[in-house]
């Protein structure tokens, strides 16, 4: 059992990773500051309750998850869109590495990639439905594991495969798009 | 086409998994999420075959972008009110 005492010393400094979350999620920063003041103070009162020495990062995100899910999905009017168009593996190496493959080099690739700007990753990012972009954010900006997600979404590890796979698909053909849209890659016909 | 004078296998050389396999498991591999077996055979693979390394090395680039790029600095005010709220939550508790 944890102490409350210790709860602003262990749990403070997941407040950034846990805003930038709460920014995709709720894509404003007066619903994502409300969301991260509720998660600290649902997560302050149940702290007795948290085991000591388990994963509190993962434990935070979940009760950000869920308040997200009850509180600000149940606002919205619109239903969400709930699916993702499949996109071929590999879809943003294809159309900005192409087919002339190391021609490029190693260097050319990365500076490709850094053409992608904070806002062109945060506004594709933000594209993806709900679940899928949770998922994404779960693994690869905050790099838990595969099981720790479905803790956290309380959905199976295959589900969370599957949007992983998925999300990331439709998270390289937003980039793309955002991409081309703003001249920071050209289009390339396949 | 190749990087350090390497070149790709055909699909199925070089024992059990070829390009297209290597390429289905990219992001498992990534994540970390191969069992011990699969993982060797794949180092395996991908120490001989240069086109399934730069497919590796392009997506890891992107996903260090993604996540370089994503991040929001946290308000000064919203550290400072989340302080309070906790502050005032305990002195509630204690009442």
């Amino acid at each position: 059992m944890a102490d409350q005492e210790h709860f602003v010393d262990e749990a403070m400094e997941y407040m950034p990773s846990l805003y930038t979350a709460a920014m995709r999620m709720t894509r404003n920063s007066a619903d994502a500051e409300d969301l991260v003041q509720e998660t600290y103070l649902k997560a302050f009162r149940a702290y007795g309750g948290f085991e000591a020495g388990t994963n509190l990062k993962a434990w935070l995100y979940r009760i950000l998850t869920n308040t997200f899910i009850n509180s600000y999905r149940a606002k919205k009017r619109r239903p969400e869109v709930s699916d993702v168009e499949d996109v071929e593996d590999l879809y943003l190496y294809h159309r900005l590495v192409g087919s002339g493959g190391t021609e490029f080099g190693r260097s050319a690739e990365d500076e490709v990639l850094s053409r992608f700007t904070d806002e062109a990753v945060k506004t594709a990012i933000e594209s993806l439905p709900e679940s899928f972009r949770m998922t994404v954010l779960l693994a690869d900006v905050e790099g838990f594991s595969y099981k720790e997600i479905a803790e956290i979404m309380e959905v199976p590890v295959g589900t969370v495969m599957s949007r992983l796979h998925r999300g990331r698909g439709a998270l390289q053909k937003a980039l793309h798009d955002f991409g081309v849209k703003r001249g920071l890659v050209e289009f390339q016909t396949l | 086409m190749t990087l350090e004078g390497r070149t790709g296998p055909p699909s199925g050389e070089w024992g059990e998994i070829d390009c297209a396999q290597s390429i289905h498991s990219l992001y498992d591999y990534l994540d970390g999420e191969l069992t011990e077996d699969r993982r060797r055979g794949l180092q395996e693979h991908l120490d001989r075959c240069a086109p399934c390394v730069e497919k590796y090395q392009f997506e890891a680039e992107l996903r260090r972008i993604v996540a370089d790029r994503c991040k929001d600095h946290v308000p000064d005010a919203l550290r400072q009110r989340v302080a309070n709220a906790i502050d005032h939550e305990r002195l509630k508790s204690q009442s």
